[in-house]
């Protein structure tokens, strides 16, 4: 599973259990986010840990954020999935914003480095 | 501009601005360009404008930070130009091919963002009225409450401005022009205060 554009790369790694997210994503509210998200979703499958990696991930929209969100609470409504997120402390909208997620879900583990 | 009856200010609307010598004012004229040209734009002119005013401030000397001073601020700049343009292009009335602009002002303590778009009046009462709810709310109540509506994809773009006031500390205030011309649409201007 892979989606390829200029401006940014979004692949699953099955062997590593992890979303991989690289680049820019300032696509145009949650339709343009769709085809992602689906990506994000089929990830979820049996798998009883699931990591999110946003290390190169440069820039994320609002609209990118909410897609986040959405995707958090459809992992809750599971249950029993261990949530991970891997940031970036370099990359300042990460430091910012994704602490915000938690919100939504006490559990997810927020790795930074 | 003059003050008529009808125009409307809500949170920290500063007028008259106070003078600096920079400023940078970006103005787009509609044209037939695609939707998707026009979304490409916003993103390569917030880079501009975060990668233009970083350069006033220092690389930082505190070898500790992980993010320096002119980092910090080309991230800011360029996320929150990013969805003021986004917000502007999107809620802009299409029928009168009017413009989009967007002014960054530097201070000495502060950023100042202006953006400003012509909007129907239908699509301003929307906005008036979630205006509202973001000056008597608790914005972290109001945030995480967005967050899960946002979930259900129906928050539309609250959740950029949001982000500014929760996530940056950006200090939000607007104006409402009516148009003696055209009494259906109005003028809606933003103003976005960072402290730096």
């Amino acid at each position: 599973m892979e989606i390829k554009t200029d401006d940014y790369q979004i692949w699953y790694e099955p062997e590593k259990s992890t979303v991989f997210c690289s680049g820019y994503l300032r696509l145009n509210g949650s339709e343009e986010y769709q085809p992602i998200m689906e990506l994000l979703i089929s990830a979820i499958g049996a798998q009883p840990i699931i990591t999110i990696n946003l290390r190169k991930l440069e820039f994320l929209n609002s609209s990118g954020i909410s897609m986040l969100s959405m995707f958090v609470i459809k992992v809750r409504q599971n249950g029993n999935i261990q949530l991970i997120f891997e940031g970036s402390s370099k990359i300042l909208w990460q430091t910012k914003s994704l602490k915000n997620l938690q919100r939504l879900m006490p559990t997810i583990n927020l790795d930074f480095s | 501009m003059p003050q008529s009856s009808t125009d409307r200010v809500f949170g920290r609307f500063l007028e008259p601005l106070l003078p600096t010598e920079e400023y940078l004012t970006i103005n787009f004229s509609p044209t037939s360009g695609s939707r998707k040209e026009y979304w490409r734009n916003n993103g390569i002119s917030a880079d501009f404008l975060g990668d233009y005013f970083s350069s006033f401030f220092p690389i930082s000397e505190d070898t500790q930070a992980k993010i320096d001073k002119r980092n910090e601020i080309k991230s800011m700049v360029s996320f929150i130009a990013n969805e003021l343009l986004e917000n502007a292009m999107k809620y802009s009335e299409q029928n009168f091919r009017l413009p989009v602009t967007i002014s960054l002002h530097l201070y000495e303590q502060e950023l100042v963002f202006i953006a400003a778009n012509y909007a129907h009046l239908t699509t301003i009462a929307t906005y008036q009225e979630f205006i509202q709810e973001i000056i008597s709310s608790d914005i972290d109540d109001l945030y995480l409450r967005q967050m899960e509506k946002a979930a259900t994809g129906e928050s539309g773009s609250s959740m950029g401005l949001l982000t500014m006031i929760n996530d940056y500390n950006a200090d939000l205030g607007w104006k409402f022009v009516s148009l003696s011309d055209k009494p259906e649409v109005s003028k809606v201007i933003i103003m976005v205060r960072l402290k730096v």
